[in-house]
C-alpha cells in the first residue's frame, strides 16, 4: 500500500531527489508517514512520475543516511522514526492559532504575497539565516 | 529493490574513434565514449548531428567506416549481441495491414524465448488502443505506441530509441516515458533516448551523450557534467572576456547591454563579484550547442575501457 505520493516539479531548479527528501521529511513531520510505514518502490514512484529511478534511489539513501528510514533487502523501505511533534499535527492548538491569524491578515487585506513576506520575515527572526539545502551553488568549486 | 539500477563496471556501449561515412559526408568523427550498463542516456544534439547514424551503427545496420563499437560487450548485429538489443527506428516501420495483436505475435514468433507479451500489452492498454485495430488506420503518436509496445515485449538489455515521444500527446508522452521508467527500475535495461526535445529528458536521464557535427560533446553522468559547470552573471562593460575567467575554461560568454552572461568550466574559485549558479540540464545543452568550438569535456565514467589491442575494427 504507497502512504505517499510524489509531486516533482521540474521546473522548480530544486534537484529532483531533494524534492523527494522534502516530501518524504514533510510527511513525516504532519505524521502522515509514521514508523513502520512502507515507501513505495522506485518502480511504483516512476510508474506514477515518469522520473529516472536511480533518483528516486538516491533520495533513499539520502533518508536512510539521516536514519529517517530504512532498507531491508527483498522487502523494501521502511521509516524508522517520526518527525511529527505533537504541536505541529494538523489539529494541534498552535496550527488553529496560526490559521486564526492568517484569517485576520486577510481580513486586514493582506493578500498572499503578504502574508508570506511576514511570515519569512517573523521566521528568519525567530530562527536565523536559513537557506534551504537545494540545487544552486553559491561558491566556485564542486 | 534498494540497489542503484546502474552497474558502474559493465558497459552497454562503447566507441572508440568511431567513424561512419554517407558518400562523402563524415557523418561521425572520431567518436570516442562509454555508456555503462543500466543508464538511462540522453543523446542529443542538433539535426544532422549524427544520432541516428550512431543508433544504427549500434543496432548493427550500419557498418562503421573507421573505428570500433562495442555493443554489450560484443560486435553490433552479431547473433550473440542481436537478441539483447531493441532498437526503434525514427520511421517506426511496422507493417500497416497488420493488426496490433497480429503485430505484437510476430514479435513472439521473431523473439523466440525473450518475448514477454503481458509487458507488450501493458503498453498497448496505456495507449488505449485495441488489440483489433489495423496499425495502418491508427494516428502517428498511437503507431509509436504499438512500436514502443513491440520494442519493450523483446526484454531488451539495451533499448535504443531514435526521437521515441516526438509525436505522442503529452498524457502519452508521461504514460509512455513512465512505463519505461519503470522497466528501467525493474530490469536495469540500458535506455538510450536520441531527442531535441530538451524537458524530456531533464529528470528521466542520468547519463549523457551530446553530439554535434559528428563529434562528441559531452559524455557522462548528468550530474557530474552539472557540477563541472557553472552559470556567471554580472556587470561587465569591458570588451572581451573578463581577466578573472582567464584561469577557467570558458564555453560560451555572452554580454547584453552591461550584463555578462557566461558558461565556464571552473579549474578553481571564481573570482570576482559574479552571481554564480549551476545551470540546468537545458542551459548547459544550449551553451554547448550555441558554442560549437568549446573543448569536449568526457567524464571518466565516460571513457573507454577496452585494451587499446582491440581499438582496430
Amino acid at each position: 500500500m504507497c502512504v505517499v505520493e510524489f509531486r516533482i516539479d521540474r521546473r522548480s531548479g530544486v534537484a529532483t531527489y531533494l524534492q523527494i527528501v522534502h516530501q518524504v521529511e514533510q510527511a513525516l513531520r504532519l505524521g502522515l508517514l509514521a514508523p513502520g510505514d512502507k515507501l513505495p518502490t522506485a518502480k511504483e514512484v516512476v510508474a506514477a512520475t515518469a522520473i529516472n529511478p536511480n533518483t528516486v534511489l538516491k533520495a533513499y539513501r539520502e533518508l536512510d543516511r539521516a536514519g529517517l528510514v530504512e532498507a531491508r533487502p527483498g522487502l523494501g523501505t521502511f521509516v524508522r522514526k517520526s518527525l511529527a511533534r505533537a504541536g505541529a499535527a494538523a489539529d494541534s492548538p498552535l496550527r488553529a492559532e496560526l490559521a486564526d491569524w492568517m484569517a485576520r491578515a486577510r481580513a486586514a487585506g493582506l493578500d498572499r504575497e503578504d502574508v508570506a513576506a511576514l511570515v519569512a520575515s517573523v521566521l528568519r527572526e525567530g530562527f536565523g539565516d536559513h537557506v534551504p539545502a537545494g540545487h544552486h551553488a553559491s561558491e566556485g568549486t564542486a | 529493490m534498494t540497489e542503484l539500477t546502474f552497474l558502474p563496471d559493465r558497459t552497454a556501449l562503447e566507441a572508440v574513434g568511431l567513424r561512419a561515412r554517407y558518400r562523402r559526408r563524415e557523418a561521425l568523427r572520431e567518436c570516442t565514449f562509454r555508456v555503462p550498463a543500466g543508464r538511462v542516456c540522453a543523446l542529443v544534439g542538433p539535426n544532422g548531428a549524427g544520432k541516428s547514424t550512431l543508433l544504427a551503427v549500434a543496432a548493427g545496420l550500419r557498418r562503421p567506416s573507421g573505428g570500433r563499437l562495442r555493443v554489450l560487450g560484443g560486435t553490433p548485429g552479431d547473433p550473440a549481441v542481436r537478441p539483447r538489443v531493441a532498437y526503434l527506428a525514427q520511421d517506426k516501420p511496422l507493417y500497416p495491414h497488420f493488426t496490433v495483436a497480429e503485430t505484437l505475435s510476430m514479435g513472439r514468433a521473431l523473439n523466440p524465448g525473450r518475448w514477454d507479451q503481458a509487458v507488450a500489452e501493458r503498453l498497448v492498454r496505456e495507449g488505449n488502443l485495441s488489440l483489433n485495430a489495423r496499425v495502418g488506420s491508427l494516428s502517428g503518436g498511437q503507431r509509436t505506441c504499438v512500436a514502443l509496445a513491440f520494442a519493450f515485449g523483446k526484454r531488451p538489455e539495451l533499448l535504443l530509441l531514435d526521437e521515441p515521444m516526438s509525436d505522442l500527446d503529452p498524457l502519452m508522452r508521461h504514460g509512455m516515458m513512465a512505463a519505461l521508467m519503470a522497466e528501467a527500475a525493474e530490469n536495469a535495461t540500458t535506455v538510450v533516448i536520441a531527442s531535441h526535445i530538451l524537458s524530456e529528458l531533464e529528470g528521466t536521464c542520468d547519463y549523457l551523450l551530446l553530439i554535434a557535427d559528428g563529434r562528441v560533446r559531452l559524455a557522462g553522468e548528468v550530474e557530474d557534467l552539472i557540477s563541472a559547470h557553472r552559470l556567471v552573471m554580472g556587470r561587465y562593460e569591458d570588451v572581451g572576456t573578463p581577466r578573472e575567467f582567464a584561469a577557467h575554461t570558458i564555453v560560451e560568454a555572452r554580454t547584453t547591454g552591461r550584463q555578462l552572461t557566461a558558461l565556464i568550466r571552473p579549474e578553481g574559485p571564481i573570482s570576482g563579484t559574479w552571481e554564480i549558479t549551476e545551470p540546468s540540464l537545458e542551459e548547459l545543452l544550449l551553451g554547448h550547442l550555441r558554442a560549437p568550438g568549446a573543448p569536449a569535456l568526457i567524464a571518466p565514467s565516460a571513457e573507454p575501457r577496452m585494451p587499446a589491442s582491440r581499438w582496430a575494427a
